[in-house]
Formats: structure tokens, C-alpha cells, sequence
């Protein structure tokens, strides 16, 4: 997960960078690494940038500006992480390798988990612009609470349909729903275009970072931080990223699943549970870099229309949506 | 190792468990009211979470899934960000220095009492024979539940926040035209 997150982090440059047609990081290296073969290449490919970056982070002075909150300046990076950390647990990356399934925690309500420990992860946020005790953060902080729930609502909407078509809450049950009936987004896509939106807003990405817009909050509500604190914000909003990603693959795209070559159903030798969860991989990795993509690509939202987006557009489609898949599912019955 | 396997099995580790969560609900609980370090709206609202997770605890180790993950959804996650929310945009540097006034205090003791006597009530009338409660987290049973059996209690909940709401948009609105 940390190591997942240090190279999205390194994807996100190297994007970036490829779409505006500059190189990005390609020149830290491990000292004689050119002697080796082919470390020239992993050099320029930037396999070691996070390496650094994480050393940086780890040995910046920790400054703790005068006039914050304390209590609150420390606890805050802390609560905005473990949740972010917490999400993974419930989300099957595989079948089995042998009798061992592949979900940390496989509970029968896993997907109502997810959605009280996401919901978890505005407190950080908010916390941290509290206790910065100045005007910046402080707007960051509210913008980010009042968008975080506005949006949670139209996500916990949209995802509905898949529950009243699947029938059950546990995600791996929504996954062997879908190996055997097909992936979810052909018979919910209202609800997956939703869910992929109220996701960017909920991780503070770009056409919503609003809470951290640099143009007009100078860094919102991180302004004041800085060092490994500062870097325990950036590792939520990207393990964020990471699990948002997975949730997506889990709920709408088949999970672990692939209808051909017979990884459709539960792996019955070793290395078909590992091939299963490379498949999940892939997925999630797919999504991580619409992510990138996409935060490279557009520009911010005004904080009324997100609001209005929000509130007048999704909110009633999302209702919608639920009420045309319930009078689906009971005439079909 | 095959002493913690005894101690799961027997119980003890549920029981302890069922202890530190108990504790932890009224601890941060009684902070969230009264306490005697900080008189911050802010800081009686994160011991508020607190006190919602740890009780949420307290429903897993009912095997209420179900209950606790709502608990943490809707109370933690969008009541009390709410709270914090209004909280914010006031300004609250009054209620810091305000006094605790006597009135509020008897009311508020009297409210306590009635509230202990009820529970103390409902607590003897429990017959300790009946049949270990099944709430384990099947979300379908509680559904039927809640639109077979109580459906009565379930809309007039319903009613009561659509009545919230009518008059929050009520006054709200300067101008009635």
C-alpha cells in the first residue's frame, strides 16, 4: 500500500510531465548506480525519486508554526491517514491462494464499512484547518467539509442500484454476482459515471480540490504544514486515490475477475490466485492513472457550481436512478 | 498460542473488550459536557466522535454489523462534520468564557435522573432466560423488520424529520410571499 502510493505519486509526475511535454524526475540515483546494467534506464525512469523524496520528508526540520492549536496541529495529519489506510481492508484484491482468502477483513457489510471509515477522513481535514488558526486554512477546512459530505451523499446514493441488483452488501458476493451476470457498469452506469465523480471529490483531486485550490488559498488547508506531517496529507489524499480506485474496480468492473482464460471464478491452483489479484491490479491501476490523467487535463470547478453539481444534479439522478432500477428489478421478478 | 485460542473461545477477550469500549463511551461522554481542560465547542465535538466510535465498538461485539457501521456513517461521519461545520462559521469565543448557570444545571440533572430511572426500569424488567437476541448483521432481516413490523414507528420518524425540515426551510426563508 505505502510502496503503491510512493510510486503513484511518481506517476503522477511522470504523467504530468508527459502531458505537458517535459520529462519529469530522471536523474536520482543510488551512488555508482551507472555501473550497473541497466541502471541508467531505472535512473531515468525515476525509480528512485520517491526513494529520496520520502528521505526528505523524513529528515525536514519538523517546524511547528507559533499561534496553532497544538493538540489539534498533531492529531489532525493522524486522522486524516488512518482512515485513508483503513478503506483497503474489506476489499478483495483476489480469490484465493490456496484455502487463504484474499480480503483482509471479508465482512458482511463491507461496503457500508468503506463509506463510515471514507466519511471518517473529513475530520482530518477539517481538524487541520482549525488548527492552523489563520484565514486560509480555516476556508480550506470548511470547503472541504461541506463538499466532502455533500458528495458522500451522492456516492452512498449511487452505489444503491448495485446493491438492489446484487442483492447483498458483502463485496466479494457483488464480485461472484458479476463473474457470473457480466461487470456491473453495463447494468448501472448512471451510477458508476456518479460514483467516479463524487469519488474525485472526494479525494480532493483536481476538478474539485477546491479545499487546496493554491490560486486563492495559497495551499488551503496544508498551508501551514510542513515536513512528514505535511507528507502524511499527501500519502492520505493518495492512498485515498488507491482505494477509490479499488472500490471502483470492485463494484462496476468485475473485481478480480476477467471473463476469458478462466480467471472469471474462484482460483483452484496457486497460480491462478496470483494471476487474480495481478488482474486486480491492473484495474485499479487503470483508474489510478484516470486519475492523474484527468487532474492534468481540467481545470478547477467554481465553488457554487461544485456545490450545485452536487446538490441539484446528482443528487436527483442519483434518486432516479434507484427508483428506475427498483421498478426494473420488480417487473423482472 | 494455544492460550490465546482459549481465551478467544472462552470469551474473556469479548468481555474485556466489552469493558475498555464501555469505559471509553463514558469517559469521552462525560468530556464531551464537562471538561475540566478545555471549554472548546470543537474539542466536546471530537470527544462526541469518540464517544459514537467507541459505542459503535460496543455493537460489534453484539454482532450488529450493520448497526455499528451506520452508527459510524451517519452520526461520525455526517452529524458531528456538520456540528463542527456550524461551529466553525460562529464565532464561539463567548462560550468558552461562559459560566455554567445554575438553572441549566438542575435542568439538566433532572433530565439525567428521569433518563437513569428508565433505564434502571427496563434493566429489571429483563428476564435473563430469554433467548441470545439474533442481530447478526444480516441487512436483509432488518429491512423486513423495519417495513413488516415496525413500519409504524419507522414512518412517524420519517414524518418527524420531514416536519425538521419544513421548518428549517421555514426560517430560512426571510420572506414568506
Amino acid at each position: 500500500m505505502q510502496g503503491l502510493v510512493a510510486y503513484s505519486v511518481l506517476a503522477e509526475r511522470k504523467i504530468s510531465a508527459w502531458i505537458q511535454d517535459r520529462v519529469g524526475p530522471n536523474r536520482t540515483a543510488p551512488p555508482f548506480m551507472k555501473f550497473i546494467p541497466g541502471g541508467q534506464f531505472l535512473t531515468r525512469l525515476g525509480i528512485f525519486q520517491p526513494l529520496a523524496d520520502g528521505l526528505k520528508f523524513m529528515f525536514k526540520e519538523d517546524f511547528t508554526p507559533a499561534g496553532v492549536k497544538k493538540i489539534y496541529f498533531f492529531l489532525a495529519p493522524a486522522v486524516s491517514v488512518i482512515p485513508a489506510m483503513l478503506t483497503v481492508a474489506v476489499i478483495p484484491f483476489g480469490s484465493n491462494i490456496g484455502a487463504q482468502k484474499m480480503v483482509i477483513a471479508d465482512l458482511n457489510v463491507g461496503i457500508l464499512y468503506t463509506f463510515g471509515i471514507v466519511s471518517m477522513g473529513v475530520y482530518g481535514i477539517v481538524l487541520a484547518g482549525y488548527a492552523a488558526n489563520s484565514k486560509y486554512p480555516m476556508f480550506g477546512g470548511i470547503r472541504s467539509s461541506a463538499q466532502m459530505i455533500s458528495y458522500e451523499i451522492s456516492m452512498g446514493m449511487s452505489v444503491i442500484p448495485v446493491l438492489l441488483i446484487v442483492g447483498n452488501l458483502n463485496l466479494g458476493q457483488i464480485i461472484s454476482w458479476q463473474s457470473t451476470h457480466g461487470w456491473m457498469v453495463v447494468y448501472a452506469p448512471i451510477s458508476f459515471i456518479i460514483f467516479m465523480v463524487a469519488s474525485f471529490a472526494e479525494t480532493n483531486r483536481t476538478p474539485f480540490d477546491l479545499p487546496e485550490a493554491e490560486t486563492e488559498l495559497v495551499g488551503g488547508y496544508h498551508t501551514e504544514y510542513g515536513s512528514m506531517k505535511f507528507a502524511l496529507f499527501f500519502l492520505a489524499e493518495y492512498s485515498n486515490m488507491v482505494s477509490s480506485s479499488a472500490m471502483m474496480v470492485t463494484l462496476f468492473f468485475g473485481g478480480w475477475t476477467l471473463p476469458f482464460w478462466g480467471l472469471d471464478h474462484a482460483a483452484t491452483s496457486l497460480g491462478m490466485g496470483i494471476a487474480q489479484i495481478f488482474v486486480f491490479l491492473a484495474k485499479m491501476l487503470f483508474f489510478m492513472v484516470v486519475f492523474i490523467w484527468v487532474r492534468w487535463m481540467f481545470p478547477r470547478f467554481r465553488y457554487d457550481q461544485l456545490m450545485d453539481l452536487g446538490w441539484r444534479r446528482f443528487l436527483p439522478l442519483a434518486l432516479v436512478n434507484i427508483l428506475i432500477t427498483a421498478v426494473w428489478l420488480w417487473l423482472r421478478s | 498460542m494455544e492460550a490465546i485460542n482459549n481465551l478467544v473461545s472462552g470469551g474473556v477477550v469479548e468481555d474485556v473488550l466489552f469493558y475498555v469500549f464501555a469505559a471509553l463511551t463514558l469517559l469521552c461522554a462525560v468530556l464531551v459536557v464537562a471538561n475540566p481542560f478545555s471549554r472548546n465547542p470543537v474539542t466536546s465535538a471530537m470527544f462526541l466522535v469518540l464517544t459514537i466510535i467507541s459505542m459503535s465498538g460496543l455493537f460489534l461485539l453484539l454482532h450488529a454489523f450493520f448497526l455499528a457501521a451506520v452508527q459510524i456513517l451517519v452520526y461520525a461521519g455526517a452529524v458531528i462534520v456538520l456540528f463542527i461545520f456550524v461551529i466553525m462559521l460562529l464565532d464561539l469565543k463567548e462560550e468558552q468564557r461562559r459560566k455554567i448557570k445554575f438553572f441549566g444545571l438542575a435542568a439538566g440533572l433532572v433530565s439525567v435522573g428521569i433518563v437513569v430511572s428508565i433505564f434502571v426500569k427496563s434493566l429489571a424488567s429483563i428476564k435473563p432466560t430469554a433467548a441470545e437476541p439474533t442481530l447478526e448483521g444480516e441487512t436483509y432481516a432488518l429491512g423486513k423488520l423495519l417495513f413488516t413490523q415496525y413500519t409504524l414507528p419507522f414512518e412517524i420518524v420519517s414524518v418527524l424529520l420531514l416536519v425538521a425540515m419544513v421548518g428549517v426551510i421555514l426560517l430560512s426563508k426571510k420572506k414568506l410571499e
